[in-house]
């Protein structure tokens, strides 16, 4: 019982049963949100830097927010203002850093398993706010949070996610944390953009029409087509994905009557996601971004962990 | 695990106090009106379920019940190791101006009550906040004491006090462990 990692960088590393300690607590952070005194004095003193390589609004704000209600002290270094843009290596801006004594550093990276090479050599945690294709760990739990308190539980749902699935480190999370609370995926996008094997990634159906991925699921999870990931052309237009992958009002039916339909985020309206669906009763995108910030108050509070004490 | 343990409040021995913390919360308070319990997990959340139903069994008003997870708030959060897990915090009404009477299984160090009141203090501002205890075991380390008391157990810090609840989360007795 416990969360005993210093770093919080992919689901694949964590438990079922660590997961979901992570998903009840964050459970119980979210009355600290809702309330007129939107904080507790847990983190009083602590540090914790959010260190973006990568534009982001949502995930930024979203753990700097977490950290601030938790009480404690944020500093927020994005690379278009940093010494990166001086050509200082990833090591360098994490030890200058270290310097002055940071508790955690929350990072988001283009490069797959940057967290890992800095949690090797750093003693403070390290929180991998997205990490290439990788993984994007805190999007994975509110996105599984937000699953469980609408259905109750993770096991035996039926889960499809569609799009840009090479590229998409929310999938890949979202595979490994969902394989590991016992429920099934069902991934459709262009065949350009679906992996060859990802199905031994876990409990995982790949289906080239996105029809059959939606039929019957209880989840339908749209990605962003990522345009700023690809150089060379993986569609023909986004017209013609936003035909054959996107979810709008009239394929939504094929999903079980009450499913949810969730992103990430941003989305690209009319293209993977119709106006009417992204803003329709079956759509759970708000309450994925209310919940992101009671998770990453639950992942920055179980990574500091401190002494059990006797009773 | 037997350890030495010594009952030294029963079944009956419980229900009894309770009833008296019952009726002497009513005397303070003149009545049940903007009165709130605010039960302490876990242990305190149970017992502050079994003065409410006393009280409005002898004054016939309903009386508001709250759950106060003090994880967050708790003194010893440090290091490198496990955090607790965070349980719920549940006070779904207003405490502004009312009469809030926490209530824990037993009374120590006083510093899970400190907590407890900068939760409270975070909801709102109580016109007051009273504290009933089942066991006051003594060893203070703070200024902190209980207005309404089931039991004095002096005790040495070596021992424990646990309350023991049946599945159905009602006190069944107190015991005292060397």
């Amino acid at each position: 019982m416990g969360f005993k990692h210093k770093d919080i960088i992919a689901l694949r590393d964590l438990t079922r049963d660590e997961i979901q300690l992570l998903l009840d607590t964050a459970e119980n952070m979210r009355e600290v949100n809702s309330r007129e005194i939107k904080k507790v004095p847990t983190l009083r003193g602590k540090t914790i830097i959010n260190l973006f390589y990568e534009a982001s609004t949502r995930t930024r704000t979203s753990f700097e927010i977490a950290a601030k209600r938790l009480s404690a002290d944020t500093v927020n270094i994005s690379t278009s203002t940093s010494s990166s843009t001086k050509g200082e290596t990833l090591l360098d801006t994490a030890l200058n850093l270290l310097a002055m004594k940071p508790d955690i550093i929350v990072m988001r990276h283009a490069i797959s398993g940057s967290h890992y090479f800095l949690a090797k050599r750093l003693p403070c945690s390290i929180i991998n706010a997205g990490d290439g294709a990788h993984e994007h760990p805190s999007q994975g739990l509110l996105d599984m949070l937000t699953m469980r308190q609408k259905f109750g539980m993770l096991e035996g749902l039926k889960v499809a996610i569609v799009g840009d699935i090479t590229h998409s480190r929310v999938a890949r999370s979202a595979i490994h944390g969902l394989t590991k609370m016992g429920a099934s995926i069902f991934l459709s996008g262009p065949p350009t953009m679906v992996p060859p094997g990802i199905e031994r990634m876990g409990n995982v159906t790949v289906c080239n029409d996105m029809r059959d991925a939606i039929s019957g699921a209880d989840v339908v999870m749209m990605l962003r087509i990522q345009l700023e990931r690809q150089g060379k052309t993986l569609l023909p237009t986004m017209k013609e994905y936003s035909r054959y992958y996107g979810l709008n009002q009239e394929n939504l039916k094929l999903a079980k009557k009450d499913a949810m339909v969730m992103h990430p985020g941003p989305i690209n309206r009319g293209v993977e996601l119709s106006s009417h669906v992204a803003d329709g009763d079956q759509s759970y995108i708000l309450k994925q971004v209310e919940n992101g910030v009671a998770v990453r108050m639950a992942m920055l509070y179980h990574v500091s962990g401190g002494e059990l004490p006797t009773e | 695990m037997e350890s030495d343990s010594t009952v030294i409040l029963d079944g009956a021995g419980v229900k009894r106090a309770l009833t008296r913390i019952a009726h002497e919360i009513l005397e303070k308070n003149k009545g049940v009106e903007d009165l709130i319990l605010a039960g302490i997990r876990t242990g305190g959340v149970y017992l502050a379920q079994e003065l409410a139903r006393r009280l409005e069994e002898i004054e016939g008003g309903k009386v508001l019940v709250g759950e106060v997870d003090i994880t967050l708030y708790r003194d010893d959060i440090k290091g490198h190791s496990e955090h607790r897990p965070v349980g719920k915090t549940d006070i779904p009404f207003s405490i502004e101006k009312k009469k809030v009477v926490l209530v824990d299984d037993v009374l120590y160090t006083g510093r899970s009550i400190r907590a407890a009141m900068d939760a409270i203090m975070d909801h709102g501002r109580p016109s007051c906040i009273q504290l009933a205890v089942l066991v006051d075991r003594g060893h203070r380390e703070l200024p902190i004491r209980a207005d309404f008391v089931g039991r004095n157990v002096p005790t040495s810090i070596k021992e424990k006090i646990v309350v023991n609840f049946d599945p159905a989360n009602n006190p069944t007795d107190v015991v005292l462990q060397k």
